[in-house]
C-alpha cells in the first residue's frame, strides 16, 4: 500500500486513538478530564469530536487536495502503477489541453477572475447598502421599532435561496415586470426588451440581495456596542457627520466590518444556485465550472483541483481581511 | 427647512427604499402566483386564479423532494446536535494553549464554501468505499448518507456556537455540588447539564433542520441519484418557469411569517417568565435578610 494519503490518515487515526486513550486515563497520565465528565460522557465527547474533526472536516479536505494531484483513472486502476501524483489538473487550469492553439486556458481563467472580482464587487455593494441601515437600527432606532425592523430584515432570509433568485427572474426576465413597465410607459420600443440576464444585472442584484443579512448582522452587533456619547462628543466638538463615521464609528466597528465582508465574499464566491438561475447563458461562475467538471466531464480529480484553487483564494481573502482589519478568527465566525 | 429635517427625510427615504428592495421581489413573486398567465408575471393581469396552488401538490417529483428533504433534515438534526454539543463541551475544557487551534478547525467549515464541503465529502467517502471493497449498493454511495454527513460538517459548527453561547452562563458549581453529594457523572449530565441546555438543544435542532432544508450547494454534490426539494426546485427554475413555483414560494413565505410571529410571541412570554422569576427570587432574598420592599423601592 504505497498511498501517502492512506498512510497519513492511518497515522492521524492512530494518533487520535492514542490521545483519546490518554485523556481517558487508560494509559495513565492526568485524569482531570475523566474525573470531571465520567467515563460514559467523556467517551461520548471524545468519540463525537474526533469523528467530526477527523472523518468530516480534516481527512475529507486533505483527501480532496491529494485527489486533485491525481489522474482521472477508472476505479480498477486506482492504486495501481498508473496512479501517480501529477500537476496535470493545475496545468490544465492554467494552460488548457495540450496542443491547443491558445497559450493559456482563457476560458476557465477568465471565469475564475470574473468570479473573484464580482464577489468583491458584491461585497462592496452590500457594505454600502447595509452600513446606513445597521447604523440606524443600532444607534437611532428605539426598542420596539428596532425589533420590528429586525424581523422585517429576517423574513426574506427564511425564503429559500432558489426562490429568491426566481423572484428576480420574474422581475428581470425579457418578458418580466421591469421590461413590461419600461415598454408600457414608452421608454423602450415593444420589440426590443433589454436582456437583463445576459447583462448580468440580474446576477449582481440577486447576489447582493441574497447576502444582505450576512452583512447587516455583524455590522449591527459592532455598531451597537459603541457608546452613543462618543458620537455626541465628536459632534459637539464640531466634527461633520462623515468624519464622525470615518474616525469614530468605523474604527470601532472594524471587527463587524471584517466579518461581514468575509462572510459575504465567501458566500458570493462559492454561490451556485443564484448564478445558475440568474446568470446569462454565456456567463459562468467558477462553481459552475467545478460542477461541470464533476458531472458533465466526470473528471473528479480536475474538479477537485479547481475546488482547491477556489478554497485557496478564499483562505487568502480571509487572511488578508484579518490582517488588514487586525482581527482574529474568533471575531469573524460568530 | 433645517439641515436636520433634510437629513431625517433622507434617512426615512433610504430606509423605505431598502425595505422596498427587500420585500418588492417577494411581493411581486407572490402576486404572480395568482395570475392566470402560464408564465409567472404580474403585468399584464389576466385574472385571479388558485390553479397553481393545486398544481404542485399533484407534482410527484416535488412531493418526493419535500419528503427527502424532511428525512435528511431529521438525519442532520440527529447527527449535528450531538456533535455540536460534544464540540462545545470540549471547547470549555481544553487548555488555553490548544483552544485557538481547536476553534479554528471546528469553525472552519462555516467559512468554507458549501460546494467544497460537498466535494470533499463525496470524494472522501467514495475512496473509503473503494478501499473497503464495498460495492455501489453500499452506504458510502447512498445520497442520503453522504448528504447528511456533508451538511452536518458545517451545521454541527452552527449548533456548537449555539451551545457555547448558552454554556457561557452555566454555573459549574452546580455540577460540583451534585458530584459532592454523590451523584454520578451520567446523573449530573442528565439531571443538570441537559435541562440547563434544553433551550439551546431546541433552538439548535430547529436551526439545524432549517439549514439542512434549504441547503443547495453541498447537497447538489452529495445527493447522487436522489433529489431534495432544493435540487428539484433549482432544476425547474433553470429549465423554464411556471407559476406553480411562485405558488410554492407563497406557501413558504406565509409559513415563515407565521413562524416568525409565533417565535416572537414565545420569546416575549419566555422573557416575561424569566423576569418574573428573577423578581420573585429577589423579593424572597430581600425577605430573608429582613429588608422591607418599601425601603427597597425607595433605594436608588
Amino acid at each position: 500500500m504505497n498511498d501517502p494519503f492512506l498512510i497519513v490518515s492511518a497515522i492521524a487515526v492512530v494518533a487520535t486513538a492514542f490521545m483519546v486513550l490518554r485523556t481517558l486515563g487508560v494509559l495513565g497520565g492526568d485524569r482531570v478530564f475523566v474525573r470531571r465528565n465520567g467515563a460514559v460522557v467523556g467517551t461520548y465527547i471524545v468519540v463525537a469530536v474526533s469523528f467530526w474533526v477527523l472523518a468530516m472536516i480534516v481527512l475529507p479536505q486533505l483527501y480532496m487536495v491529494d485527489f486533485s494531484f491525481r489522474l482521472n483513472l477508472p476505479p480498477p486502476e486506482q492504486g495501481g502503477p498508473k496512479d501517480v501524483h501529477t500537476l496535470d489538473n493545475y496545468r490544465y487550469l492554467l494552460f488548457g489541453p495540450e496542443g491547443s492553439e491558445q497559450s493559456f486556458n482563457w476560458l476557465h481563467l477568465k471565469v475564475f477572475v470574473k468570479t473573484i472580482l464580482s464577489a468583491l464587487f458584491v461585497t462592496f455593494l452590500d457594505f454600502c447598502l447595509c452600513y446606513p441601515i445597521a447604523y440606524y437600527i443600532a444607534q437611532s432606532a428605539k426598542g420596539g421599532h428596532a425589533r420590528l425592523l429586525f424581523i422585517c430584515l429576517l423574513i426574506p432570509f427564511w425564503v429559500n435561496e432558489i426562490l429568491r433568485a426566481f423572484a428576480f427572474r420574474i422581475i428581470f426576465g425579457t418578458s418580466g415586470l421591469l421590461n413590461s413597465v419600461l415598454i408600457g410607459i414608452g421608454i423602450l420600443p415593444p420589440d426590443a426588451p433589454i436582456d437583463f440576464l445576459r447583462a448580468d444585472v440580474a446576477l449582481y442584484t440577486g447576489l447582493s440581495y441574497a447576502y444582505i443579512l450576512m452583512m447587516v448582522f455583524p455590522l449591527y452587533n459592532a455598531i451597537e456596542s459603541l457608546d452613543h456619547n462618543q458620537i455626541e462628543a465628536a459632534r459637539d466638538l464640531g466634527s461633520p457627520w462623515w468624519r464622525i463615521h470615518w474616525r469614530v464609528v468605523m474604527p470601532h466597528a472594524k471587527p463587524g466590518i471584517a466579518s461581514g465582508c468575509v462572510m459575504v465574499f465567501m458566500l458570493a464566491a462559492g454561490a451556485l444556485a443564484t448564478p445558475q438561475i440568474l446568470g446569462g447563458p454565456s456567463s459562468l461562475w467558477f462553481t459552475q465550472v467545478i460542477y461541470d467538471q464533476f458531472f458533465q466531464g466526470f473528471n473528479w480529480p480536475r474538479g477537485s483541483a479547481y475546488a482547491f484553487v477556489l478554497l485557496l483564494s478564499c483562505v487568502i481573502f480571509v487572511m488578508s481581511a484579518m490582517r488588514l482589519f487586525k482581527v482574529n478568527l474568533g471575531d469573524i465566525a460568530r | 427647512m433645517s439641515a436636520q429635517t433634510v437629513l431625517r427625510i433622507m434617512v426615512v427615504f433610504y430606509i423605505g427604499l431598502f425595505f422596498l428592495f427587500l420585500f418588492g421581489p417577494l411581493i411581486i413573486m407572490s402576486i404572480s402566483a395568482f395570475n392566470e398567465t402560464s408564465y409567472p408575471q404580474v403585468w399584464p393581469w389576466r385574472g385571479f386564479t388558485l390553479y397553481w396552488f393545486g398544481d404542485f401538490f399533484t407534482d410527484n417529483m416535488m412531493v418526493n423532494g419535500i419528503k427527502n428533504s424532511i428525512y435528511i433534515g431529521i438525519g442532520v438534526v440527529c447527527v449535528a446536535v450531538p456533535l455540536g454539543l460534544a464540540g462545545a463541551l470540549l471547547m470549555t475544557q481544553v487548555s488555553q494553549r490548544v483552544r485557538p487551534i481547536y476553534y479554528t478547525i471546528v469553525v472552519s467549515p462555516v467559512l468554507t464554501p458549501g460546494v467544497i464541503l460537498g466535494i470533499s465529502t463525496l470524494v472522501f467517502w467514495d475512496r473509503i468505499g473503494v478501499v473497503s471493497g464495498m460495492g455501489y449498493g453500499s452506504i458510502f454511495y447512498s445520497g442520503f448518507f453522504l448528504t447528511i454527513l456533508g451538511q452536518s460538517t458545517f451545521i454541527s459548527a452552527y449548533c456548537m456556537l449555539v451551545f457555547l453561547a448558552r454554556l457561557q452562563r452555566f454555573d459549574r458549581t452546580q455540577e460540583e455540588a451534585a458530584l459532592d453529594l454523590g451523584a454520578s457523572n451520567v446523573q449530573v449530565f442528565r439531571k443538570i447539564l441537559v435541562p440547563f441546555l434544553k433551550p439551546a438543544i431546541l433552538s439548535s435542532a430547529v436551526l439545524a433542520f432549517l439549514s439542512s432544508f434549504e441547503n443547495y450547494n453541498t447537497t447538489l454534490f452529495t445527493i447522487q441519484s436522489e433529489a431534495t426539494l432544493t435540487t428539484v426546485l433549482a432544476g425547474r427554475v433553470r429549465m423554464g418557469t411556471e407559476p406553480d413555483i411562485a405558488a410554492l414560494a407563497v406557501v413558504i413565505i406565509s409559513v415563515t411569517i407565521l413562524g416568525a410571529i409565533a417565535y416572537e410571541i414565545a420569546k416575549r412570554r419566555e422573557q416575561r417568565r424569566e423576569k418574573a422569576q428573577i423578581d420573585a427570587a429577589k423579593k424572597a432574598k430581600m425577605a430573608d435578610i429582613g429588608w422591607q420592599p418599601a425601603a427597597d423601592a425607595a433605594a436608588p
